[in-house]
């Protein structure tokens, strides 16, 4: 039997990429992320149609009202996240996957890779997929806008990128905390409390904390105009993306060091 | 080859584990026995590398499990029926562990079949017994052939014709020339499985010996007489250094072999109706070992027969 001299990166992305496949929960969540994204892109679009005005129109972001789905869609993609880490603690599967891969913090980054890119064609199918059918119906009022017009496209890839990030900070979330509960209630409690307590912190720290909270810093990226006061979409997508790393190194620092 | 040297595992104020050493040889079942809480677990759990020792190292062929770089193709182990996720299916349970060391999935086949898994390698092993999940654990540890295989508790909640199978096996691997390390809290089973034991208690080791070296070292064995001529039996095989006792009109001699009393009835012309060699089972052996641990904390440990 030829087998390699040692365990590669190939093995272990191979492996991780099989655990998440072999899992019914991931396609449950993977499904239901789509049908919210392009489901809230339907019902909100058609209201806006149903009810429209041409003075709607003034300041209308066709692109961004069309995926606001995301937002939804987001918690299932942290979700998945979460439990893609706190799923193997949970079960015990840790303890098969450590012997196996006894390099832990290769195997951390390899397992994160994996959902990565799982959580990215995901995000991007659930955003392509809310844009494409909001503008349909958006069209019917000539409201829509196609992907050519300025900065659309960024507004619709991004999206994706979006929940895609917000799927690995919640993954390294669940790897630092590796309790599903615990970790889920952080990854909601870093996604949605500085809006919630925006108003008991001082008032000098308040811009502040709109810019770089991670939701806020993150969502830039589905504005078509630069919002004031608040990071360009790039700069802010990056912000986001600096807090997921920061997570994912601490938990990559981390399992090294803890039992497991 | 399993070496623990000196190994100690401190959990906040408690020592689980307490400068244990032994050595695991190739080539025989070695049992790994202590009561409950006695560190066996938390010692496996140091030697494959998922908890890290307070002090001493544990080494696999003379490497640290860490720096393996195939383990699976080295060390096979099953720790606990539950180190799997409950909603993947068997074969895919297998094949996710398969290939991150390089395993071809027709060994995942093999596996499968040589657990009697076959037929349910499709199901999800959350809907599985204890003893399913049992066999699917040993058929993760065999799936690298590897030449050191350790098992905590593998006989749980197995039916007859499961520990029968597990016995078999596991006498079967060592036969093949590979280290078998096996925790079990059933002194009966390791009676009938391992040829040396490891025995462990408050995290220190009690004994390292030979089965039938516990068995006999115990003060509980004996011979048991039964004869009409007692005080003759008794003044000559107390001259011949023996302790003797008498219960229920029989006598207990403990100090010298069968044999020895056998040839001082004959030369003395006493009369036997019983000549028995009363052993204790290892589940008492044990009991006995363990027993003195709780009662004298902190003694040194004793060296068994050898």
């Amino acid at each position: 039997m030829a087998v390699p001299v040692t365990i590669g990166v190939p093995n272990v992305l191979v492996s991780e990429w099989t655990k998440l496949r072999s899992l019914r929960s991931t396609y449950w969540t993977a499904i239901v992320a789509v049908i919210v994204a392009v489901g809230i892109a339907i019902l909100g679009c058609t209201s806006f149609v149903r009810h429209f005005a041409p003075s709607d129109l003034d300041g209308f972001d066709a692109a961004n009202f069309s995926v606001q789905g995301l937002y939804a869609a987001q918690i299932l993609l942290g979700a998945l996240g979460v439990l893609t880490i706190t799923g193997e603690y949970a079960t015990g599967m840790i303890r098969t996957t450590l012997t196996s891969v006894p390099q832990r913090r290769s195997m951390l980054l390899m397992k994160g890779a994996v959902f990565a890119a799982a959580a990215l064609a995901l995000g991007e199918i659930a955003s392509f997929g809310a844009f494409a059918v909001g503008q349909a119906i958006l069209h019917g009022k000539g409201a829509g806008v196609s992907l050519a017009d300025h900065n659309v496209l960024r507004v619709v890839i991004g999206g994706g990128l979006y929940i895609a990030v917000v799927g690995l900070l919640a993954f390294g979330l669940g790897a630092l905390v590796r309790r599903t509960a615990g970790a889920l209630a952080t990854f909601f409690a870093v996604l949605f409390l500085p809006s919630a307590l925006i108003d008991l912190l001082p008032s000098s720290w308040h811009d502040t904390v709109m810019k770089y909270a991670p939701a806020n810093a993150g969502t830039q990226i589905l504005n078509i105009q630069h919002q004031h006061n608040m990071l360009t979409a790039w700069n802010g997508l990056g912000v986001l993306a600096l807090y997921a790393a920061a997570i994912i190194g601490l938990a990559v620092y981390l399992i090294g060091r803890r039992d497991a | 080859m399993i070496e623990v040297a000196n190994l100690s595992k401190r959990f906040g104020s408690t020592l689980a584990v307490d400068g244990l050493s032994f050595a695991v040889e190739p080539g025989r079942v070695t049992g790994f026995l202590g009561p409950n809480g006695s560190g066996k677990s938390t010692t496996m759990r140091m030697i494959l590398g998922l908890d890290h020792p307070t002090r001493g190292t544990a080494t696999i062929n003379g490497r640290a499990y860490g720096a393996i770089r195939r383990p699976l193709h080295e060390v096979g182990s099953l720790l606990d029926a539950k180190a799997m996720h409950g909603g993947r299916s068997a074969y895919h349970h297998l094949l996710c562990v398969a290939q991150s060391n390089g395993i071809s999935r027709r060994r995942v086949g093999e596996v499968l079949d040589l657990v009697g898994l076959s037929s349910v390698a499709r199901k999800r092993a959350r809907g599985f017994s204890l003893g399913m999940g049992q066999r699917l654990g040993i058929a993760t540890a065999l799936l690298g052939d590897p030449a050191v295989l350790m098992f905590d508790e593998p006989v749980n909640g197995l039916d007859p014709e499961g520990i029968l199978w597990i016995r078999t096996l596991l006498r079967a691997l060592a036969a093949e020339g590979r280290t078998v390390f096996v925790s079990s809290h059933l002194m009966s089973e390791m009676a009938l499985t391992a040829d040396h034991l490891v025995v462990i208690g408050r995290g220190r080791l009690i004994a390292d010996c030979s089965t039938a070296e516990l068995v006999a070292s115990s003060s509980q064995s004996y011979v048991h007489v039964k004869t009409p001529d007692v005080d003759k039996l008794v003044a000559a095989l107390t001259a011949v250094g023996a302790d003797v006792t008498e219960v229920d009109q029989s006598l207990r001699v403990t100090g010298i072999d069968s044999a020895v009393v056998g040839e001082v009835a004959a030369r003395e012309g006493a009369v036997l109706h019983e000549l028995i060699l009363r052993q204790p089972s290892l589940e008492a052996a044990f009991m006995e070992l363990t027993r003195d641990t709780v009662e004298f904390g902190g003694a040194e440990s004793v060296e068994i027969g050898a």
